[in-house]
C-alpha cells in the first residue's frame, strides 16, 4: 500500500513537467493534477507498474469550476466565459488496497481532453455522459455522442452553470 | 450459388414487459445468433445532478431516495455519510446500529424484487407472487418506523428523522423467524428448477479480468469469483463490527460468472443479512437520535468521494463544497450504470432469449442509471 | 353488480338498459397496458401482487397496445419518452382510457422547478381521465383511482360517443 505523497513522487520521476502539482485538501485524500493531453500515457503506468497495480476507475466526473468572468447577456441571465471544465478521475487497485485522485482542467472554449478508453474500458459511457453534459470532448474516443440527452438536443450542454432552458421542444413546452 | 444473407436489426423498444424500466436495446442479429447489443438510455434522465445544486444539503436527501427507487435507505446511507465526512461530524451509536438495520433489511427487500423479477422474465411467475406477498413485512416494518412504504427520506446528515417504535425489535424477530423458511421454499421452487438451470447455466459468462476493467461491482462482480464487497474494503459505520461471509461464484450447475451464479449470490446474500440484523437487533444502545444534527449545514470547502454497498453494487457519492449551502457538484457513481455497460460483451453468440436472462441477472434499475 | 343481480327472480328474463349493460361490461375488465417508468411502477406491481390483489377487479396486464382499454403512466415522463407515449396512445384502439399515477405524471413532481428534461405532467401531450396524487401513491390509492375510474366508465353513454 502506498500513500499519496509516495504515488506523487513516483509519478514525477516517471513523468516530469507534466505532473502538475499535488493539492492537499482536509478533510479528504490529496489530488494530483496532471496535464489533459497525458492522461492516456499516465493512466497506462499506473494501470501496468507492478507497484502501482491501479486496475480500477471508480468514477470520472466532469465539473464546471465556474472561474471565468460573469458577463450579463441581453435577457438578464448570466454568461460565463473563459474559466476551466475540470475532469476527476477517482481509481483504486483491487490487490493493493490503495486509492488516488486525479484532475485535469482543459479551457472552457476548447475543452479537449485525452481519452482513457483503451486503459478503462468503464470510462466508455462515463466520457459520453461528461460530453453530454458539459461539452468536453475527448480525443480518440469510439463513440462519442449524447448518451443522456435526446440525440437531437441542440439547446447546449445542461450541466454548465450558465444553461438557459429552450422553450418548447417537439411541440411541448418545457419550462413548468 | 452461396445465398446472400442480411443481418436484421431488432428493436427492443422502450416499452417492453421484461426490459426493467425504460431501456431500449437494439440487437443485430441473424437469424436467432446475436451479433451486437447497443443499449439506449436516457429516457428516465430527470435531472438529478442540477436539483442537487439548487437545494440545500438536506433537501437533497428525498432526491437521493428516487435514484435506485427499490433500495431508497442505501442511497441515503451513501449521501449522508459522504456530507458527515466534510462536515467531520461524530454519530451517536444508536443512530449507527439502527441505519445498519435499515440497510440490510432494505437489502433483503431490494434482492426479493431482483429474484422476482428475474424469474418472472425466464416464466416462474409463481415466485412473483410469494416474494412480494414476503416484501410487505418488511415494507410494513418501514412503515411503522417512519411512515412511508418505498421512498423514506428517513436517514438525515447526523441522525435519523424518527426514532424506532417500541415494537420494533419483537415484530423484527418475528419476521427473521419467518423469513428463513422462505429461503428454503425458494431453493426448493426456483434454485434447483431444472427448467431454470437450464436457462440460465452457462449463458452470459462474464470472466474475471473483464469485470475489473470494466468496473463491476456487487453480485455481477462476486458471481464472478472475486469476493470484494465495500463492507470489508473499505469499511463505513459499524460493519467492522459485525461477522458476516461474502458470498460468491462457484460454477455450481455451470461455468463460473454465468447467470445463475449471480442468481445464487443474491441468495445468499439475503441469508447474511438476516445474520447481520439478528447479531445488531439485541445490542441497540440507548441515545437520542436527533442529538447530532447540526443546526446550519454549512461544510466548509473540499471535495469528497464515499461509497457505500448497495445491492446493486457499488455506490458512490462524489460532493464538491464551496463553502455554501448549497452543494457545488454532487455527481452519483450509479451500479447499474456500470454494470449495464457489460452488457454488450455479454451477449455475443447467444440466441435473442438469452437476452432476457442475461439483463434478469445484471440487475438494473432504470432510476439510477439516467438519473 | 348491484345492476343485475335482483332482476333474476322471474325465470331468466332481465330486462335492462343496452347502456347500462355495456358499461357493466366494460368496466368489469379493464385490461391494462404494463406501462411503469419509474418508482410508481413498483408500486402498481405491489398492488398486482398478492396482497392488494388486482386481479379480483378484473385488471390483468397486456403487453401490447393493441390488446388494451385501458394505460397507467405510471413514473416520470421525460421528453424523450413523451414521442414514444403519444404513439402508444395511438395504437390503442377506442375505448380507451388513461390513469394518470403519481405526481410526476400528474405535474411534473418534485422535478417541476429545475427538471430541464422532465415534462410537467403527462397531460400535455394525452388526456387524461383519472389522476391519482401521492409520491408514490399507496396501493390503496391507486385501487381508489380504479373505481373512480369505474364510475365514470358507469356513467357514459352510447349516444353521445356517436354524435
Amino acid at each position: 500500500m502506498k500513500n499519496p505523497e509516495e504515488i506523487f513522487e513516483l509519478l514525477k520521476s516517471e513523468f516530469g513537467n507534466t505532473i502538475l502539482g499535488l493539492e492537499k485538501e482536509t478533510p479528504t485524500e490529496p489530488i494530483i493534477t496532471v496535464d489533459p493531453m497525458q492522461i492516456n500515457k499516465v493512466g497506462l503506468f499506473l494501470r501496468n507498474n507492478n507497484t502501482l497495480k491501479f486496475d480500477s476507475l471508480m468514477v470520472l466526473s466532469g465539473v464546471d469550476d465556474a472561474n471565468g468572468t460573469k458577463i450579463k447577456d441581453e435577457d438578464g441571465t448570466e454568461m460565463i466565459s473563459g474559466g476551466t471544465l475540470s475532469v476527476y478521475y477517482h481509481l483504486h487497485s483491487t490487490n493493493l488496497k490503495h486509492k488516488i485522485t486525479l484532475k485535469v482542467s482543459t479551457p472552457r472554449e476548447t475543452p479537449q481532453v485525452e481519452s482513457v478508453y483503451n486503459v478503462w474500458r468503464t470510462s466508455d459511457w462515463h466520457e459520453r455522459e461528461a460530453f453530454d453534459m458539459f461539452g468536453i470532448i475527448f480525443l480518440n474516443h469510439p463513440d462519442l455522442r449524447r448518451i443522456l440527452m435526446p440525440y437531437d438536443w441542440e439547446a447546449g450542454y445542461p450541466l454548465r452553470k450558465d444553461y438557459k432552458n429552450p422553450e418548447f421542444y417537439k411541440g411541448m413546452k418545457v419550462p413548468y | 450459388m452461396p445465398l446472400k444473407t442480411e443481418t436484421m436489426v431488432l428493436n427492443m423498444g422502450p416499452q417492453h414487459p421484461s426490459t426493467h424500466g425504460v431501456l431500449r436495446l437494439e440487437l443485430e442479429i441473424e437469424g436467432e445468433l446475436i451479433l451486437s447489443v447497443k443499449p439506449h438510455i436516457g429516457y428516465l434522465h430527470r435531472c438529478f445532478e442540477k436539483h442537487a445544486e439548487a437545494m440545500t444539503y438536506p433537501q437533497v436527501i428525498p432526491y437521493t431516495d428516487r435514484l435506485d427507487y427499490l433500495a431508497a435507505m442505501g442511497n441515503n446511507f451513501g449521501y449522508v455519510i459522504a456530507v458527515e465526512k466534510l462536515l467531520g461530524i461524530q454519530i451517536p451509536e444508536r443512530v449507527e446500529y439502527i441505519r445498519v438495520i435499515m440497510a440490510e433489511l432494505q437489502r433483503i427487500a431490494s434482492h426479493l424484487v431482483a429474484i422476482a423479477t428475474n424469474g418472472a422474465d425466464i416464466g416462474a411467475l409463481t415466485p412473483f407472487l410469494y416474494l412480494f406477498r414476503d416484501r410487505e413485512y418488511i415494507l410494513s416494518l418501514f412503515e411503522m418506523t417512519c411512515g412511508a412504504r418505498m421512498l423514506y427520506n428517513y436517514m438525515w446528515i447526523g441522525g435519523l428523522s424518527h426514532d424506532i417504535h417500541p415494537d420494533f425489535v419483537r415484530k423484527t424477530k418475528e419476521f427473521i423467524n419467518h423469513f428463513r423458511p422462505t429461503i428454503v421454499e425458494l431453493n426448493n421452487l426456483l434454485t434447483f428448477n431444472k427448467i431454470f438451470i437450464e436457462r440460465t447455466a452457462n449463458v452470459g459468462i462474464l470472466p474475471l479480468d473483464t469485470a475489473i476493467n470494466f468496473g463491476a461491482s456487487g453480485p455481477v462482480l462476486r458471481g464472478s469469483g472475486l469476493s470484494f464487497d465495500v463492507r470489508r474494503e473499505d469499511p463505513y459505520s459499524i460493519y467492522n463490527r459485525f461477522d458476516f461471509e461474502i458470498p460468491t461464484g462457484k460454477g455450481l450447475v455451470g461455468a463460473v460468472g454465468d447467470c445463475w451464479d449471480r442468481y445464487y449470490v443474491r441468495v445468499l446474500e439475503m441469508e447474511q443479512s438476516l445474520c447481520i440484523i439478528e447479531q445488531a437487533i439485541d445490542n441497540i444502545p440507548e441515545g437520542d437520535v436527533k442529538s447530532a444534527i447540526p443546526k446550519r449545514i454549512k461544510p466548509p470547502k473540499g471535495t469528497v468521494y464515499a461509497r457505500v454497498e448497495n445491492p446493486r453494487g457499488e455506490l458512490g457519492y462524489f460532493i464538491i463544497s464551496d463553502g455554501n449551502i448549497n452543494p457545488f457538484r454532487v455527481k452519483v457513481r450509479a451500479p447499474s450504470f456500470v454494470n449495464l455497460e457489460v452488457m454488450g460483451e455479454l451477449c455475443k453468440g447467444h440466441l435473442v432469449a438469452d437476452v432476457i436472462a442475461i439483463l434478469g441477472s445484471l440487475d438494473i434499475v432504470l432510476g439510477e442509471i439516467d438519473r | 353488480m348491484g345492476l343485475l343481480d335482483k332482476e333474476f327472480s322471474d325465470g331468466n328474463i332481465v330486462i335492462a338498459k343496452v347502456d347500462d349493460l355495456m358499461n357493466w361490461a366494460r368496466l368489469s375488465s379493464i385490461w391494462q397496458l404494463g406501462f411503469g417508468l419509474a418508482c410508481c411502477a413498483i408500486e402498481m406491481m405491489a398492488t398486482s401482487a398478492s396482497h392488494y390483489d388486482f386481479d379480483r377487479f378484473g385488471v390483468i396486464p397486456r403487453n401490447t397496445p393493441r390488446q388494451a382499454d385501458a394505460i397507467i403512466i405510471s413514473g416520470t415522463v421525460t421528453l424523450k419518452m413523451a414521442t414514444r407515449i403519444k404513439r402508444l396512445y395511438e395504437q390503442m384502439p377506442d375505448p380507451k382510457y388513461i390513469i394518470s399515477m403519481g405526481s410526476c405524471a400528474n405535474c411534473g413532481g418534485p422535478y417541476w422547478e429545475h427538471g430541464y428534461h422532465v415534462l410537467k405532467g403527462i397531460d400535455r401531450v394525452i388526456p387524461v381521465d383519472v389522476y391519482v396524487p401521492g409520491c408514490p401513491p399507496r396501493p390503496e390509492a391507486l385501487l381508489e383511482g380504479l373505481l373512480k375510474l369505474q364510475e365514470k366508465i358507469r356513467n357514459e353513454s352510447l349516444r353521445k360517443k356517436i354524435s
